[in-house]
């Protein structure tokens, strides 16, 4: 009992080996607009957070998420499109900060996999279908169920 | 018959060795680090003052010619303290110069830090808002680099450096650059 006390304890502490600096200064990003502001979390909403990684760069507390939210504002301000910023985080960070991975030959299965499921799914499903049609139904006697 | 009749077990054989293979993919204690897509690129280029001496700008270029391991930490960081005597012992070997990275800091705590626990580093960049981090694709602390003489980018580990990851990565690594001169 005490044993698995201390695995649970052991556990609990592993999120704390990820260092964060969590004193950010909370002052929120200022847009021009509200064109901006749309674009802005958009994007944020597409990027992942590379320190606490299941969430979005526009939902993280993370200090390094707020230093790349403020890097997306100021890239987007100096005229970059989204597909800019996106390849400027990815040379950087990698692929990682992508919520859609790239269409490319090392990402198929993740894209095409989903399909292809979904496709042999519904073959053994027709031939299920297919196997027991021949046999008729029982003829309905009229029995009340 | 006979076939449709395994067909479940083969089923469930095959999403076993899925997880299995999930699990055993994922054995590894840094799973979560991010592989650096800059490993084998040049190092970015960067300006930054010298905590010690605030006027004085190193560059890149300034430290090309010898390779260098570049440390990432802040005073802030929990995890730099645990690293800090490795770190240390490894400086004190003179293998290569070892620059400090002062990532999102007050240089007053970098300071009092560095007086407090022993300052390994030859040289610490200040880099107070964090931008040239980003270039780096640096996330959190500790992080550290081996840069070649070329400026490459030539190996990175993410977390407290260890005896066992200088032995194991960072010194054969190191002699990997050495033996390409």
């Amino acid at each position: 009992m005490r044993l698995l006390l201390a695995l649970l304890l052991c556990i609990a502490s592993l999120p704390a080996f990820a260092q964060a600096n969590q004193q950010a200064d909370a002052t929120p990003l200022q847009f021009r607009d509200a064109g901006e502001e749309t674009r802005f979390h958009a994007l944020a909403s597409e990027l992942r957070c590379v320190m606490c990684q299941n969430q979005s760069l526009a939902d993280s507390n993370a200090l390094i998420a707020l230093q790349l939210r403020r890097e997306v504002l100021d890239l987007m301000r100096e005229g970059r499109s989204d597909g800019e910023i996106k390849d400027h985080l990815v040379q950087r960070y990698g692929e990682f900060v992508l919520y859609q991975p790239k269409v490319e030959a090392s990402t198929w299965l993740l894209w095409l996999g989903p399909a292809v499921l979904l496709l042999a799914g519904a073959g053994v499903v027709t031939s299920i279908v297919r196997k027991r049609k021949p046999q008729a139904l029982p003829a309905d006697d009229g029995q009340e169920w | 018959m006979k076939t449709s009749r395994w067909l479940p077990l083969l089923v469930f054989v095959a999403l076993a060795m899925l997880l299995a293979a999930g699990v055993w993919m994922s054995r590894k204690p840094d799973r979560d680090v991010l592989p650096s897509p800059l490993i084998g690129k040049p190092a970015p280029a960067f300006a930054l003052p010298v905590l010690h001496e605030p006027t004085r700008t190193v560059t890149l270029a300034d430290l090309k010619g010898q390779p260098f391991l570049l440390n990432v930490w802040g005073s802030w960081c929990v995890e730099c303290r645990v690293e800090h005597p490795v770190l240390t012992k490894f400086a004190e070997s003179k293998r290569l110069r070892v620059i400090g990275y002062n990532w999102k800091d007050e240089p007053a705590d970098a300071l009092r830090w560095l007086e407090q626990f022993g300052n390994p580093f030859w040289l610490v960049l200040a880099d107070v808002e964090g931008r040239s981090a980003i270039d780096w694709g640096i996330y959190g602390a500790p992080e550290t680099f081996l840069v070649d003489r070329h400026g490459m980018i030539q190996w990175k580990h993410v977390g407290p450096l260890t005896d066992a990851i200088i032995a194991n990565e960072l010194l054969p690594a190191l002699q990997a650059i050495e033996g390409s001169r």
